[in-house]
This record gives structure tokens, sequence and C-alpha cells, in this order.
């Protein structure tokens, strides 16, 4: 909300010394966010008033160029002088009265006027624009003052009105009354402790017979509805200066004087209006939701087709307003009106929020009526209307106003007098309470409970629909007083017990990742079908069971993601793309993963706690979100150097960082060979924990590798980090102090046995004096024969309560042996 | 050489003359001075200590002497192999001492060399300056916690008492899931997580929640669609403004430092009621030293209580709601939101791995 302080000081008692930043202060101070304060300049050098005598149109240009003899003032023997002004706009004509810039006049943003060459002639100054002259945005044409208003000569800064400043004020949706100078200037007066005079406080005559008849079919949807009519309405009059001045300041276009009036006492009051055509409109009117089926041409051209929750105003033919969102363009005024109703009506909020987002119609208008409007402002509204329509519109005020509906009466609302001290935790004087709630408009009394507690009952004015519990009006009285008085004090320490098992794990999972190398980075968690696809993730994956976001920014990308590789790939393109070609990335972070039957969301109260079974059917309405950690990595695991080659990462390195995962987590991860997408069908790991699949690493397959125009090999890994079991506790391990025997076995088995399987068998064959064993070679080679391969590996041999003799350990390793030859047919190799 | 039981004058026994001895010495010490390196002194060594080396030699003949005459003769024979045994020892020692000197000069290295392998990697800012959030929230004696971000209507709105269509609804600028009606949303905020905390904690509860939040605000300078807060609720007996101020302010000096400048006033949030702003002094703001937004905060409101089952009367709380990348931005001065979530691992690098 833009608004002039000149507009603002009207209704205040101000010293003549309060400055803007003052009052932009004392703004912030009680809740009202100030965006910005523009200060408008005064022009130095001769800024004059000019009334255009000739008009000579220059055709030669490619657009309209007009040269003007415009009087600006007498001479000192009294005759009147003109200069020669050459402009480009069309929208005055000879007896305007216009602002020039004589030469030596300084406009906004040091912009020196001379006396100069164009288009031919020589223009001796410049007739100006309302932003020109830094007022509003409008560069529609030059400044045009209303006739008479000033006499030609007459130095212009005061008549433009150039000695002001705007503030631009962030409302917060519980404040609507706060969309008006009334609500505003009500605020200061309370914050600077300053006299404050409503302009809502204006009597209005008596006058029980309707305008027109209105009927309000649906109570719930309007609880007010006011018609004033004014007849012989001169329709071109134009908007007096004063007015478009404001109106410019505060963001609004001036389009003419009915429609700047409305806009005028809405910016004023708070209470928009709307303005018809009363001849465009048949019979009685009624105020209804629409039927399905209806549609109604708004104003902007649009045809739009009803919901039956739209609240309208129709007459004989229908619908012909979209109630407080948008008039209807059957009863627009125009060119030819002469016959005006007035309208000041209070809608029902929600439902004009409904509205204004299923019509997708936001308006100044819209804005007030989904916050609030004061229902008791709106016949003073009207007719103030009415009487500016009157006094710039040579207007006649009908006999009659229409004023129906029931508006809401506000409720009172009790609490102990002390209710704020505890809340803010201060002690405040004597009737401060009661004074602040006096102060924002509301009707006090002071009293005792029966328990003897000092208590106020304070009944809201009928602009703060907002106060209806007591810690509404704990805030008033805070904020009034200034939350700068509230003392800094931090609450004595509770007992607390740290972070979780769970978060430290993550915490020491994360600090693994990269100490390994890794670098973190943190993803958008939206996906697209395109991108799984090129994943090969096939349809019927329960990774393609996605949610979609109604109103994703990227319609490629509006799917929650099931897992986390799009987004460290996308992350590794990124990276690729800026030139680096050695990389691994981690992400921990959470996947939606929606149950093909999940059930709906129900419906909740919120007056009390939902009963058990409600929050369970709440919970089981919402998709598993399990934590996941993944990686990526692409070219050199380890770099070349002084030190010889570097390494390419491969599937090993991927395995690897899902066993570091799990090592830091204190579970034993066992692999096995895996096909799953996005990975290579043969370099694929299963990663399991207690029997159960929890994530699966390895190297890209190749033709997802071409289908993300990835580099070749890239590897990946992902798992589910809430599927391993929290160890917090580790046993300790008995150490024994005897010697241990190592020997080294290798074995020649088919190609496709699993070395980790072997390994497995060797170390349960060999029994529990095997305390190590580690896989050192593999190899294969024609002496093994096709399909071959030799894996050897190194067993350290230790018992707890004696040395091994040769013998023992000779014995364990042959039960080893044999139990692999059981297994996979292991062939000791010579 | 002599026989064994031929009597003769030991005097006249050449090897055992007493300049034959002399001569030994000089000899083997001329010999191990005269070694280069240790493979010389070990060559050097049995012609002057060996079986055949004149000492020993002599000492072989003592046995033919008259008895009465062998022990000054042994002897004089032990002290003459006792001076050569030292001069070998005493050359060994320093030619020794010499080599290993020698390898150690030639095993040097230069150790400036780079030993960067496998590079070092690095954590996100975010996710360091979440972590050091809840540290220092943990020694005040909090709890962390965490919440789906996928949320259930009622928690991100409906029990935070936003109205079904009220603005403030609308203004958080949410993505909604299909179907439209779903009920479902990607949290707009970390406070549902202060119902759930409600629900399920026994009072009473200090408890805070980082966590990722998501707006439909397009990428650019200033906005990211996905960003991150920390949520803090504490709901106690007697908590109050007061509280919250020093409970913030204490949050502000851990982030900003022991000179950090707050200001508190009014604002307005459906699930607080009084509402504030927390503004920080920024002396680095663009444009000038001024007051920037931190986050918000407030009262919890009494609805809010009450749709969780908590009697507003006995308890009173308050919830905070501060924005991480906001406090990365005061903390570091990143003039661009896109370098914090686009992942380009040079931005991150620069963090490394915090202590």
């Amino acid at each position: 909300m833009r608004i002039p302080v000149s507009w603002l000081a009207e209704h205040l008692e101000l010293s003549e010394d309060t400055s803007v930043d003052e009052l932009a202060e004392a703004f912030v101070g009680i809740g009202l966010e100030v965006e910005e304060v523009t200060r408008l300049t005064p022009i130095t050098g001769p800024l004059v008033v000019g009334r255009v005598a000739e008009i000579e149109e220059l055709t030669e240009f490619k657009k309209p160029i007009r040269y003007c003899r415009v009087e600006v003032g007498k001479s000192e023997t009294g005759e009147q002088q003109t200069r020669g002004i050459v402009c480009g706009a069309t929208n005055f004509s000879a007896g305007s009265l216009v602002v020039v810039a004589l030469p030596g006049t300084v406009l906004p943003g040091d912009f020196e006027i001379t006396s100069r060459k164009t288009y031919g002639r020589t223009s001796e100054g410049m007739i100006c624009s309302t932003s020109e002259l830094g007022i509003g945005e409008d560069h529609d044409g030059i400044l045009v003052l209303p006739p008479g208003s000033a006499d030609p000569g007459s130095p212009a800064n005061e008549i433009v009105g150039l000695e002001d400043s705007v503030i631009e004020l962030a409302i917060t949706p519980d404040r609507g009354y706060c969309f008006s100078v009334r609500g505003l200037a009500r605020e200061l007066s309370n914050a600077l402790d300053v006299p404050f005079g409503d302009p809502a406080n204006r009597g209005i005559p008596d006058d029980d017979r309707p305008s027109r008849t209105v009927r309000i079919e649906d109570p719930s949807a309007c609880s007010r509805f006011v018609f004033r009519r004014l007849t012989g309405v001169d329709p071109t009059a134009p908007t007096p200066w004063w007015m478009r001045r404001r109106l410019a300041l505060a963001g609004i276009r001036s389009i003419s004087l009915p429609v700047d009036i409305t806009n005028y006492v809405m910016l004023e009051l708070g209470q928009p209006l709307h303005a018809w055509d009363a001849a465009k409109l048949s019979g009685d009117v009624v105020v209804r939701r629409a039927v399905a089926g209806e549609s109604l041409v708004t104003l902007d051209g649009v045809r739009r087709d009803l919901d039956p929750d739209d609240i309208v105003i129709c007459d004989e033919s229908g619908p012909v307003s979209l109630a407080g969102v948008m008039g209807g363009a059957s009863t627009e005024i125009g060119q030819d009106t002469n016959d005006v109703l007035l309208e000041a009506a209070n809608w029902e909020p929600t439902g004009i929020s409904r509205m204004i987002r299923r019509h997708r119609l936001p308006s100044e208008a819209g804005k007030r009526f989904e916050r609030g409007v004061d229902p008791a402002v709106a016949a003073v509204a009207a007719e103030r209307a009415a009487r500016l329509l009157v006094e710039y519109g040579e207007a006649t005020i009908s006999a009659g106003r229409t004023d129906v509906g029931e508006p809401a009466q506000p409720q009172p609302v009790t609490m102990p007098l002390a209710l704020p001290d505890q809340v803010a935790g201060v002690r405040y004087g004597r009737g401060v309470t009661a004074k602040r709630l006096n102060q924002i408009g509301c009707g006090i009394e002071v009293g005792t409970s029966d328990d003897g507690v000092g208590v106020v009952t304070a009944l809201p004015p009928t602009w703060r629909p907002d106060l209806t519990q007591p810690a509404d009006l704990v805030e008033e009285v805070l904020r009034l007083e200034g939350y700068h008085t509230i003392p800094s004090v931090v609450p004595p320490a509770p007992t607390g017990s740290g972070l979780t098992a769970a978060q430290r794990r993550r915490r020491a999972v994360s600090r693994a990742l990269a100490h390994d190398g890794y670098v973190e980075v943190l993803p958008f968690p939206f996906t697209g079908e395109d991108t799984l696809g090129s994943l090969g993730i096939g349809e019927d994956d329960p990774r393609r069971r996605t949610l979609r976001a109604v109103n994703a920014l990227e319609s490629d990308r509006a799917l929650l993601s099931t897992t986390l590789l799009p987004g460290l790939l996308d992350a590794l393109q990124r990276n690729l793309s800026r030139g680096r070609r050695d990389l691994g990335l981690f992400h921990i972070g959470q996947v939606v993963l929606p149950e093909p039957d999940q059930p709906s969301v129900p419906e909740l109260g919120v007056r009390q706690r939902p009963s058990d079974e409600q929050l369970a059917a709440l919970h089981a309405a919402l998709p598993a979100q399990p934590q996941h950690v993944g990686v990526v990595l692409t070219g050199q695991r380890e770099r070349s150097g002084w030190w010889g080659s570097g390494r390419e990462a491969d599937w090993s390195d991927a395995v690897a960082a899902a066993r570091l995962v799990a090592e830091t987590a204190g579970v034993s991860l066992s692999v096995s060979a895996a096909d799953r997408a996005p990975w290579h069908p043969g370099r694929c790991a299963a990663l399991e924990v207690d029997g159960t699949v929890i994530g699966h690493a390895g190297e890209l397959h190749p033709k997802v590798v071409e289908a993300l125009e990835l580099p070749k090999r890239t590897c990946a890994m992902e798992l589910d980090l809430d599927a391993l079991p929290v160890t917090d506790e580790r046993p300790a391990p008995s150490i024994s102090a005897y010697p241990p025997v190592r020997l080294d076995v290798a074995l020649v088995v088919d190609e496709d046995v699993p070395a980790a399987e072997l390994g497995e068998v060797l170390r349960s064959g060999g029994g529990e004096l095997v305390e190590d064993i580690r896989l050192f070679d593999v190899f294969t080679g024609e002496k093994l024969g096709a399909d071959k391969k030799s894996l050897a590996f190194a067993l350290r041999l230790r018992a707890s309560d004696r040395t091994l003799t040769q013998e023992e350990a000779t014995e364990v390793r042959d039960a080893a042996v044999a139990a692999a030859d059981q297994r996979f047919g292991a062939v000791l190799r010579g | 050489m002599s026989g064994a039981n031929d009597p003769y004058d030991p005097k006249e026994v050449v090897a055992l003359a007493p300049e034959t001895l002399q001569n030994a010495v000089d000899d083997a010490r001329k010999a191990f001075d005269g070694a280069a390196d240790l493979d010389e002194l070990a060559a050097a060594k049995p012609a002057h200590l060996g079986e055949r080396s004149p000492v020993l030699t002599a000492r072989r003949e003592i046995g033919s002497l008259p008895s009465q005459e062998k022990a000054d003769a042994g002897k004089r024979v032990n002290e003459t192999r006792q001076a050569i045994q030292q001069a070998f020892d005493a050359r060994h020692e320093q030619l020794r001492a010499e080599r290993d000197e020698r390898v150690l000069q030639e095993e040097a290295v230069d150790v400036t060399l780079p030993t960067d392998r496998v590079p070092s990697g690095a954590r996100h800012p975010i996710t360091q300056l979440m972590e050091r959030v809840a540290d220092d929230f943990v020694a005040m004696g909090w709890h962390v916690s965490e919440g789906p971000e996928l949320e259930a209507e009622w928690f991100n709105f409906d029990a935070l008492n936003f109205g079904k269509d009220h603005p403030a609804r609308t203004m958080q600028d949410t993505f909604h899931i299909a179907p439209e009606d779903s009920g479902l949303v990607l949290r707009t905020q970390t406070s549902p997580v202060q119902v759930r905390a409600l629900l399920y904690s026994e009072l009473p509860v200090y408890r805070v929640s980082p966590g990722r939040v998501f707006r439909t605000d397009a990428l650019d300078a200033t906005h990211t669609p996905v960003f991150h807060q920390v949520e803090g609720l504490a709901v106690d007996q007697g908590l109050t403004m007061a509280h919250l101020k020093g409970t913030l302010d204490a949050f502000a000096r851990a982030m900003f430092g022991q000179d950090t400048r707050t200001r508190f006033r009014p604002n307005f949030f459906p699930f607080t009621e009084p509402s504030a702003e927390m503004d920080v002094w920024f002396p680095e703001k663009k444009g000038g030293a001024g007051w920037v937004e931190w986050g918000g905060c407030g009262m919890v409101h009494p609805n809010v209580l009450r749709a969780s089952g908590v009697d507003p009367e006995t308890y009173t709380g308050f919830a905070f709601g501060m924005g991480v990348e906001r406090t990365l931005q005061f903390r570091t001065g990143i003039p661009d939101m896109r370098d914090m979530v686009e992942g380009d691992v040079r931005f991150t690098e620069a963090f490394g791995i915090e202590y």
C-alpha cells in the first residue's frame, strides 16, 4: 500500500517538525512494515503553469509532433508572454492548462531544461507529464490541469504538490483496515499519541426509500449492500488534479471521474465501491451464488464460466457482476453514462478469496474484501463518493438509499487486566491495557472477576474482525507499548539429552563421505517422467510411482523424486559443463515413496486435539519419506601425479562408498550381484543388511550414460539410510595376546563365483580360529582354463587361549578349503 | 714356527717380540684408518684380527713357552689384541656414522611435493550451518527433531491456525500435490514440526527443527523455491515474550558475534499471537548499513495449542523460524542465492569440512 504522507497528515495533528523518517519508524514500531520511502523532489527553476494558445501539427515525422505556442505569464508591462514548445503528446488542446518547465528548470533525475533545436524548431522549454515531475508512473501524455484551476505563469511547484513523500507499506493479512488512509492514520495517531480525525466520521442524511430493490438471497455471501443513485452526471468532467495526484502517488491510474472517485474513496475509507450505469441495469437486483452453467462477461471483456461457489450480483438478465472482484461489461459506465448507481457492499472474505483464485483476478477491491472491510462504513463511503460526484461531476443525488443486510456484530472479549504483562514478561503501568485497547477503537469495561482478579472486557470496533481472543488483545497492547520495552531474558535451561543416535549417525556419514573425497550437493527433489525413463526405470518399477506437484515451476520437473540419483546426476552435469572432470558428489535427503493404495488424507478439525485414530489415519495418508544417501562419481578417483598414474573411478568405488556408509553406521553390509536400473547389469551390487536390500551401487548402464549424456563409466550408489539399524552401542571384542598364524590360500573356481561368497565360505569353513580373511589377488589366464579364475586369500588365524600349532593351522586351512570345494568346487592352486 | 716341546727363550721368539707386537698394532691402525668405507674396513679386518694375523700367531706361540713365561707373554698379547680391536671398533663406528649420514642424505625427498592422491571432499555450508545451529540449541538443553517435507495440509496450515481460505494461506505460494484436493503439500515452513512435537511429546517441550522447505518462487539471485529454515518451539509454564527475545538474542550472538544488534518488531503469523519479526543490523547491507529481516517468531497461538491438545490456560510457548540461507548470507556475504543451490563444487569446496 503506497500512500502520500500529506494525505495521512490531513487526519492527524502532527507537529510541524515530524519527519517522514519518524513516521516510517513509527509504522515499523507498531507492526507495519515499511518497504520504501520515496521523497518527491521539489523542482528548482522556473516551473510554471502554462495555457496552450496555438497548436501546429508537424506531420513530416514518423510520430505526431506538435509545435505549441504556450502562454506562460504576463511580463512586467502586463503583456501575456508566449513560448514556442515542441511536444510529442496529443492529449491536450488549445486552451488546456499545462505545466511548463522553462529553460533553467531542473527536473527529477538532474534533468536540466534548456532552449534547444528539435524537429526543426526551437523548443523554449518542456510541457511536463506526471512521470517527468516525479509523480506516478503514468507516461500516457502530459499533465493537463482542470480548466480555471490556475493562471498562466503561476509557480507550479505548489499546484502540482511536490513537497511530499510517499510511504509504501506491506500490510499483513490480519490488518485489512490498514488498506486505507483511515486505518493508517489511526495507527500513526496511536503510535505517536497524537489526535486523530476519523474521515469516516461524516453524517449521512436519513433516506429510507431504496434507490433500487436489492434482495440478498444468500446472507452468508453478503452482509451489507448499499446503493446510492446519482443523475445528471457529466461523464466527461475531468478529475481534479489533487485527486489525480493522490491516486498517482498511490499507484492508481486515472480513468474517468466516476472511477477515480470510487478509487479515491476506497483509499480513503477502505471501502471498495463500484459505479454502475443505472440505465443498463434492468429490474430488481439479487445477490446470490451462481448456478452451474451461468457465465458472465467481466469488465476486462473476458467471458467467465461461473462456479456455484461464486457470489454474483444479478438483474433480470442474470449475473451482471462478479461480486467484490470485478464488475460486468454489460453495466459498465461509459462516455454516455448520466445515471450512476454507486454500490458499497460487504462481501464474505473467504468467498471472495476463493473467487480471486478461481478466476485469477487479483484486484485492489478483492484484496480488501478478502481481508475484511468495515461493514459500518458502507453507507458513509457511498455518500462520500456521491458528494464528490456532485462537486466535480455536476451530478445530483437522487432521493433514496438502498441499505440491506445484517452485518455481524463484534463480540466482546474478556481477559485479565494483567494478561499483557504476563505474556510480555513486563510490568506495564497502571491503566495501560485499557488505554491501548481504547486507542484502537475498543469499547472498554474494567471490572473484577468472581475470584477477585481485575478483568477488562473489550468490544472490538467494527473494522477489527481479527480481534476475537485475549491473545489478539494482548498483541495490541504489546505492539503499541513497543516491543523494544520487552526485556531479553534467556529461559532457564531444560534438561537436554543431546542429539539422537540417528542424528549423530547422519552427521558421521556425511563427514565420512566428505573426508573420503565426496563433495556434498543439495539438489531439488524434483524430477520428471523423461528423466526416470532415461534412467531405464521401467513403468512398473515402484520408483515410477510418484506424486506430482500441481503447480511445479518446470513442467518437466513436476514429480517428487523417489530416488536421489536424478538430482545428483543433474549436479554432476552442471559441474561437468563448467569444466570439472573428476567429480564425486554426495547428497543425503528425503525421497517420497507413495504406496499404490495409499489412503487419502482425512478431514481433521482444529478445535481440539484429533483422536489417536484420526491422527493415525492422517499419518497413513502420508507416503513414506525415508532419508537416502547417494553418491555419483566420474573421472579420476585417484589423481595422477609424481607418484605415478591416477585411477579412474569405477564400480568398486561406488560399492566402497556404500561400505563406508555402513561402516560409519556400525552395521555389516553384504554385497551381491544385482540387475537394477540405472546400473550396468553386470556391474551392479545389491547392498544388504540383515538380509534386506537397502540399496544398490555400481557403474551406470551404458544406455543411461548415453541418454543422459554422462561421461562413460559414471558410477553411482544410493541406499536407504533409515533402513540401517541404529547401533548406538558397539560390543567390545576380546583381544587375544597369543601370536597369529598367517597363511595364504589360492583357490581356482568358476569365473561366476562371487568372491564375497567364497570368502564367507572360507571363513565359516575355517571356524572360529579364523580372525581375519582378506582377498588379495584375482587371477585369470590360459593356464587355469576358460571360465576359471584364481582367488587368493590371506588368512590370519589366532586362538584366544593358546599359541596355535602348525598342525592346528593346517587343519583350519584344510577345513576352509574343503568347505569351498563342497560349495563351489574350488580347487587349491599349486 | 717352533716345535711344541723345544725349550727356548721367549724373547727370542720373533712372534712374541715386543717390536713385533708394537708393529702389529701400528700396522693394524694404519690399515683400519686407511679403510675408506665399511667394506674396505671389513676387508682389512682378517689381516689384523684374523686367524693368521700377527697377534693371533703370537698367541699360539704362548703355548710353547715355559710356564713361568706364559703369564707375562699372554698379558702382552692380550693388550696388543685389545688395542687392535679398539682401533677397529673406533674406525667401524666412525665409518658407520658416516654411512648412516650419507644414506639419510641420499634418502632425502622434496617434502613440498603434492600429496593429494584423493582430493578432499567438502560438506555443504547449509548442512554445516544447520548442525551448528542445532548444537547451539542442544547446548541450551533443547532437543532436535525433523519432520517430513511432503506434509499434510492439516499440519502445514490447519493446525497452525491458517483459515481455510485466509489470504495468509495463499500468501505462501505453496506447492500443491495432485490432485488439487489431495490435502498434501510440500511444507512451506518448518512450523508443522511444532504441531508434531506438541502432539507426541511430553511437556515441557524445547525443540529445534532444521529442515528443507518449499515455496513456488522461481530461482533467481534472491529467491529459491527450495530453502532451509530452523524452527524453534518452547512450550512450558510461565514462558513469556521476554524469554523469546532472550533466546533469539542468544541465537543471534552465536551466529553473528557478540556485538550483534537485533530489533524486535510486531508482525503477523497465523500460528503466533503476539507475533514478531527479528531484524539484524547488517553493516554490509547492499546500499548501506541497515536492518535486515532474519526471521519470524511469536508466542504460540492458543488455537495451535488447542489443536495439539495443550491447554493454553496452563501452558504458554514461543516459536520462531529463521532462514538458514539468509543466516549464511549474513555470516559470509554470499551475494547470489543460486550459488547455494546449484551444487557447483567450487562453492562447497570453499567451506571444506568444518569442526
